[in-house]
């Protein structure tokens, strides 16, 4: 049973955003960049797939030069083999990005393919669907629990107010909710062992695209913008709590108008 | 290529509430960009969909949301109608398809917009990123734009237009790799954080998991949503799909009200784009105070079971 694993490596969710000279990015000065938190739920499932069922778990991830930290850090933790494609991620849109990682996809063995539901920080939500688009295989977006059988996959896909269960052909497009699994951290032993695996590093030329497939935008960020910083409101002291719940109420009703 | 299509969703017969909100917006940019407004759905929904401004319905007889059919049924609407925008409410279903779609089409997709224009002949849209710790304002190029609505953002607006002309898709030959075998519905009833109007959500300023009632009565008697912190669904106090903020779900409903939750920042991004916020909390510095508009500095064991019941005493309950 072979895993591919897509990870974007994103701001520190505990990082302040502050915004490029150029108005259209954030400036990386500073930041400390991780390993997407809902790819870490994939990443764990595909571990997990692979101490019950053997096969690769390979990481792959498309990006600048720092991406090869985040990799490393996958392989730490069990991730078997890594496939950095070094391009301007920046400067593709999520189609873009999503042509990139099915070529490489094709260019691994895999019969699950995992994915985050979303990149903490783009929030796009876009890439996996259309990997799997591309590659023509079935996708199941936001699963919290998964299943392999015989050339299929049985997964819990969360929808609003309720939960689908799909059954799917192999191979599948999966995108990890949070609840899907408690990831691990990577043990000394696991850090040790990931130093001797090397990266592979493949630029899109390589994988048999152009730079017309992957950086002509069809979405491009005009301006990047920081919310507006609220002022603070009126603060009252709660002691006498009858009195404070009575005014909570008057503001609902009156200005919130939901009461 | 002119007008805009919008794919809606229906629940016993009737659009949902942000199918008729992506309706009211493409209504808007349908007039910008001179074209009309089309619906695609359910064969039944004509009169619903031309309440909210549709001329047309594409109408194909799909029984449940499938990715591969519904994909292929959307596309015979595009090819057919050959609209500028196509336009998805920001559901789970709607999530799915339009990436499916888009990547078949080979167009783009904004995601999870809260602001729409027709901005010199391209699609203008606004969203939030770093999950609500900025707004990327992006323009999709290409024919047919698309993006999915974020849920609660625009208005539901009616039109005072008549039934939609109801045009037939044959229901697409696809024999789908994928296929829902059972839906379960856990906590029936239960209003879904992303569709509220009015959230309620703890912290661990509860203490322990059973001081979530605290939190259900009062979005109770509101009528609202429970949210809750991410320290609390970590701690196994509640469900992940109640967790507001980065790692959870951004919210952005009429009234927020924030109990025990001191305000990290993956939380603040997640909910400070409310209308209305409402913060009950011991501490007097807890960072929650910068984003709310009305803020009780006290017990929330005393003041909240108040709150029930005074929302309770004013609705009469």
């Amino acid at each position: 049973m072979n895993s591919i694993v897509f990870i974007a490596q994103v701001p520190d969710t505990e990082a302040r955003i502050k915004i490029a000279p150029d108005g259209r990015h954030i400036d990386e000065s500073g930041l400390k960049f991780i390993v997407s938190p809902f790819d870490e739920y994939a990443l764990e499932a595909a571990i997990r797939l692979r101490e019950a069922k053997q096969g690769e778990v390979t990481v792959v991830g498309f990006g600048p030069d720092r991406v090869a930290q985040a990799l490393r850090e996958c392989l730490a933790r069990g991730a078997t083999k890594a496939l950095h494609v070094k391009g301007d991620v920046f400067a593709a849109d999520s189609l873009g990005i999503a042509r990139v990682l099915a070529a490489a996809a094709k260019s691994l063995p895999h019969d699950v393919l995992l994915f985050g539901k979303q990149g903490v920080g783009t929030d796009n939500s876009l890439v996996g669907p259309m990997v799997a688009e591309i590659l023509g295989y079935p996708q199941i977006n936001i699963v919290t629990q998964f299943e392999i059988g015989e050339g299929t996959i049985t997964a819990h896909r969360e929808i609003e107010g309720a939960e689908e269960i799909i059954e799917a052909s192999l191979p599948a497009i999966v995108t990890a909710q949070k609840g899907l699994n408690e990831p691990r951290y990577a043990s000394l032993k696991g850090i040790m062992a990931a130093k001797k695996i090397a990266i592979d590093t493949k630029t899109p030329a390589d994988l048999g695209l152009q730079d017309s497939d992957i950086y002509n935008q069809r979405v491009t960020v005009a301006a990047l913008e920081l919310p507006k910083e609220k002022s603070g409101g009126r603060k009252i002291d709660g002691s006498d709590a009858a009195a404070a719940a009575k005014e909570i109420a008057r503001y609902i009703r009156e200005e919130a108008k939901a009461l | 290529m002119t007008g805009v299509l919008v794919f809606c969703e229906s629940k016993d017969g009737n659009l949902i509430k942000v199918s008729r909100e992506a309706l009211t917006v493409g209504r808007q940019l349908a007039g910008a960009s001179g074209g009309d407004l089309a619906a695609f759905g359910q064969p039944g929904v004509e009169v619903d969909a031309g309440r909210y401004g549709a001329k047309t319905l594409f109408a194909a007889a799909l029984p449940q949301y499938n990715t591969e059919i519904d994909a292929a049924a959307m596309k015979a609407a595009v090819d057919q109608m050959q609209p500028a925008i196509v336009l998805f409410g920001g559901t789970a279903n709607g999530r799915d398809l339009a990436p499916r779609l888009a990547a078949r089409l080979g167009v783009g997709v904004a995601s999870d917009v809260d602001r729409l224009e027709w901005n010199e002949g391209k699609l203008r849209a606004r969203r939030p990123v770093y999950s609500g710790k900025a707004f990327a304002i992006v323009d999709v190029t290409g024919m047919p734009a698309m993006a999915t609505t974020r849920m609660n953002a625009f208005p539901a607006e009616e039109s005072g237009g008549g039934a939609a002309a109801v045009v037939q898709i044959a229901v697409p030959a696809v024999e789908p790799k994928a296929k829902v075998v059972e839906t379960k519905t856990p906590e029936a009833g239960e209003l879904s954080i992303v569709e509220a109007d009015i959230i309620v959500s703890g912290g661990r300023g509860l203490k322990e998991a059973a001081n979530f009632s605290l939190i259900r009565d009062l979005a109770h008697a509101l009528g609202g949503a429970v949210g809750a912190s991410r320290a609390t669904v970590d701690a196994g106090w509640i469900d992940h799909q109640h967790q507001v903020g980065q790692t959870g779900r951004v919210v952005s409903p009429n009234l927020y009200i924030a109990v025990g939750i001191s305000g990290a920042i993956q939380h603040l991004a997640g909910m400070a784009s409310s209308r209305h916020i409402v913060a009950i909390n011991k501490d007097p510095e807890a960072p929650i105070f910068r984003v709310a508009d009305f803020g009780v500095v006290g017990d929330l064991f005393q003041v909240v079971p108040a709150l029930t019941a005074e929302v309770r005493r004013v609705k009469g309950q």
